[in-house]
């Protein structure tokens, strides 16, 4: 009988892993099936998700809109201009081109599965998503709040996906509560993907898996930075906190090429509760102020100016907007205001009673569906937004690549776009691809090593829908790759007792050194995967453009960084695991500790600040356009565990000008 | 607004392995103490780490008695104000409780079909090996939805 301490190891060979149950992974297991059907070879496919699929991943607690619907209207290259510029132009057109031009596929499905769209009538009024009109695929017209945004009823989006890809893939396939924390390569290549391994969070059992490849979609990452929330709020993070850059983490030790790494996410929400914003801009039509209800967008546009051309587009980059803000709130001009009272004014001059009635239900659905918590700050704070405005706070940083930020891995691309297939610039290393499309869509650098979501690097804008498409075309591409290696038997570069020693390291630590001291959480052997997270959240915060520093930071704070992180590392092989619960902890932020080292290495080689008002490298405070319209991209190496960066070109392949007419 | 569960409605999902909270929570927090030597109430769950909840109500949605409520983040919020809502098939009921006695109800759908009735292949056709290479899903545009592009905005090409 298994013991904790003494797990039972169960191994087990597939053709094909899924790693992660999200909106990416739910679109692979959904597309998976007529494939291999298609292919009529005996194909193994199987999901683990640390959590349960129903309420797992990004989407798990709901949305209230899809902000990735391009709609019969609109071309992909007109979306594939909009993500190039909101990350400051340096995106890869090809794959948010091939994104666009798949993603409504799956909306439209979503909409068949059940979920509520709300639709436009030939009046132009609202009306959710329940009263059964003309559904998207044949002409229904979606209620926009943003060019690129339809409004639902979400609460049950993720539970109405995850049905349909758990009864696509078969619960047989599909195992949840397994956390997987490590991948193994190939003992015959090692630029190959050969397996996984992890544990199960609810028994004593580890897992090793074999597999000729692997989709890891795990989602980006939260809490490496120090939250403003450092109390019992500290779980309300804006991304959801279970989002530990496992996928970044694992990626990078199997020495996949990560891309963008620097690029942060710093949204700004509603203070405190996070709640989205999104519908107020855009839907509600309100502005935002600093104290003395000026629009900072107005008062300071002169400073859009400094960043040609990316302040100057019909929508400015959104760490451009938050440069206009913190200018605001430095200067001692804040809080910064969200002016709900006059937004809904204005709106009820020209509604009827019932139409007022079912905007504040609007307004309030916005936050039920997806940010509940804003809500009990707003009844506890007695704050109704017809009657008293909300004060707006950038939060502290996030990495993804499914929202509005683009670090991630190098993902090969589609071939009949126009993608380079050389690279012009010095310093890549040799043994990695050339161009942008080489081989397998959505596979990385690791022959065999697929992603999806917010895996995908250098191309945000995804959103939900965009990561279901893409799960959809890394999964189709994945049985193309099964088909052509099916000579191939992967074999693991480590054995299986090494592998077993270091997922338990842990709990070793733990029971070995216990009763050392009478304290259980205060032992000179061993830290407390807590305690270690803390220490993160404190480097990160304070030299690498956190919140206690405006977000600005310069070569001599990254370098005390680098030192910091160095000793955290080490001392990441000391964490303790009481019980299982604490084990999925001690992973959890092994991987926060590499994903942050990446950010930090990334942003200390570009020598620019290519995202002003997410951050600030305050000796290099400029975009350089000449030297640094490039992609930043690295390496990690096992063996020194260290990360090396270089440069990829950046070719343009839609027309940017058409922005800025 | 951490998760915290009543003592005198939770049941412990009757004695079952794993309650429904457990089952559904993303983080992992919510727990059942099996002998009450963690709550000192035996057979009930606890949200063992409150202070990771994310607050996505995936447990207080799910709990079969409603035993499931959450307090506004006590480092945050001014105390008496509760949100709690009331799942069902098709929709759901939230009320709203302000610390001044303000109440606000509201009703939204969730869904528009029968739960489990999802038929995910029904009326799809069959993936096309031919077409594996190609752009395009295996029931390529059937949704009407793959948006081809205009071709002269590919400049490289």
């Amino acid at each position: 009988m298994a013991e904790f301490g003494n797990p039972e190891v169960v191994q087990e060979e597939v053709d094909i892993l899924l790693i992660g149950g999200g909106m990416a992974c739910s679109g692979a297991a959904y597309e998976i099936g007529p494939w291999v059907q298609a292919a009529g070879a005996d194909i193994k496919v199987k999901l683990v998700d640390k959590a349960a699929m129903d309420r797992s991943g990004a989407v798990a607690q709901g949305l209230s809109a899809i902000n990735t619907y391009i709609g019969s209207e609109q071309d992909p290259a007109d979306y594939a201009r909009m993500v190039s510029n909101d990350l400051m132009g340096i995106t890869r057109d090809d794959l948010a081109y091939d994104l666009g031009r798949h993603v409504d596929e799956s909306v439209h499905l979503f909409e068949e599965w059940g979920l509520p769209i709300w639709k436009t009538d030939e009046n132009g009024e609202r009306h959710d998503g329940s009263k059964g009109m003309t559904p998207l695929k044949d002409g229904g017209k979606p209620v926009r709040s943003g060019k690129w945004q339809i409004m639902i009823n979400g609460e049950s989006y993720k539970w109405i996906v995850a049905e349909a890809a758990k009864k696509a893939l078969g619960m047989d396939n599909i195992q949840e509560r397994i956390f997987i924390v490590k991948l193994v390569n190939d003992k015959n290549d090692p630029n190959r993907i050969a397996g996984a391994v992890g544990f199960s969070v609810r028994e004593h059992k580890l897992f090793i898996f074999k597999a000729k490849a692997i989709l890891l979609a795990a989602g980006g990452c939260v809490n490496i930075f120090r939250p403003r929330s450092v109390g019992e709020g500290q779980g309300r993070a804006w991304y959801p906190v279970w989002n530990a850059g496992s996928t970044y983490a694992m990626a990078a030790e199997a020495g996949a090429e990560l891309t963008m790494m620097e690029n942060r996410f710093v949204p700004t929400r509603f203070k405190d509760g996070y709640g989205p914003v999104g519908a107020w801009f855009l839907l509600f039509k309100s502005k935002a102020t600093n104290a003395f209800g000026e629009v900072y967008m107005d008062r300071n546009k002169e400073m859009l100016d400094d960043y040609p051309p990316y302040g100057q587009a019909a929508v400015p980059a959104s760490c451009l907007r938050n440069h206009l803000m913190l200018k605001e709130m430095r200067e001692g001009r804040g809080p910064i205001w969200m002016d709900t009272v006059t937004a809904l004014a204005n709106l009820r001059e020209t509604l009827s009673p019932r139409e007022v009635k079912h905007l504040e239900a609007e307004a309030w659905e916005d936050f039920l569906d997806m940010c509940i918590g804003q809500c009990g700050i707003w009844a506890g704070e007695n704050i109704e937004p017809e009657k008293k405005n909300s004060e707006l706070m950038p939060t502290e940083p996030y990495l993804l690549g499914s929202h509005s930020g683009c670090c991630g891995i190098w993902t090969s691309g589609p071939d009949d776009v126009g993608a380079p297939t050389e690279e012009t610039e010095a310093g890549v290393p040799e043994h990695l691809p050339k161009g942008w499309n080489w081989g397998y869509r959505g596979m990385t650098t690791i022959s065999g090593l697929f992603t999806a979501g917010d895996g995908v690097g250098a191309s945000g804008h995804k959103f939900s829908s965009g990561s279901h498409a893409e799960g959809r075309m890394a999964a189709k591409a994945m049985v193309k790759y099964v088909m052509d290696n099916k000579d191939f038997t992967p074999e693991l570069d480590t054995d299986v007792d090494t592998l077993i020693e270091e997922i338990y390291r842990p709990v070793r630590n733990y029971l070995e050194h216990k009763d050392y001291t009478t304290a259980i959480d205060v032992n000179p052997n061993y830290i407390t995967p807590r305690m270690l997270q803390f220490r993160l959240q404190k480097v990160m915060d304070e030299y690498v453009a956190g919140v206690a520093t405006y977000y600005t930071t310069n070569e001599h704070m990254l370098d005390l960084a680098e030192q910091k992180l160095e000793m955290l590392k080490e001392d990441a092989l000391k964490m303790r695991a009481k019980d299982l619960h604490e084990l999925l902890r001690a992973w959890e932020n092994y991987h926060r500790i590499l994903t942050a080292e990446a950010h930090m290495k990334h942003i200390q080689f570009r020598q620019e600040s290519r995202y002003p008002g997410f951050y600030y490298r305050m000796d290099k405070n400029f975009v350089d356009e000449e030297n640094w319209k490039c992609f930043v991209n690295s390496v990690y190496d096992k063996e020194t565990k260290t990360y090396k960066c270089f440069k990829r070109a950046h070719v343009d392949i839609v027309d940017k000008a058409k922005l800025f007419k | 607004m951490p998760t915290f569960v009543r003592t005198e409605k939770c049941d412990g999902c009757k004695g079952q392995d794993r309650t429904a909270c457990m089952y559904i929570c993303p983080h992992d927090l919510m727990k059942l103490d099996k002998d009450g030597s963690e709550t000192g109430h035996a057979m009930k769950s606890f949200n063992q780490e409150p202070e990771q909840c994310w607050e996505c109500y995936s447990c207080i949605k799910i709990c079969p008695q409603q035993a499931i409520e959450a307090r506004p983040y006590a480092d945050i919020v001014p105390l008496g104000a509760s949100v709690q809502p009331l799942r069902g098939t098709d929709s759901i009921m939230w009320t709203i409780k302000f610390r001044n006695g303000t109440m606000k109800r509201f009703k939204f759908p969730i869904r528009t079909t029968p739960e489990g009735s999802i038929d995910p292949y029904g009326g799809k056709p069959a993936a096309d090996m031919a077409k594996i290479g190609e752009p395009g899903f295996f029931n390529h545009n059937e949704q009407n939805g793959y948006r081809a592009g205009d071709a002269s905005e590919l400049i490289r090409k």
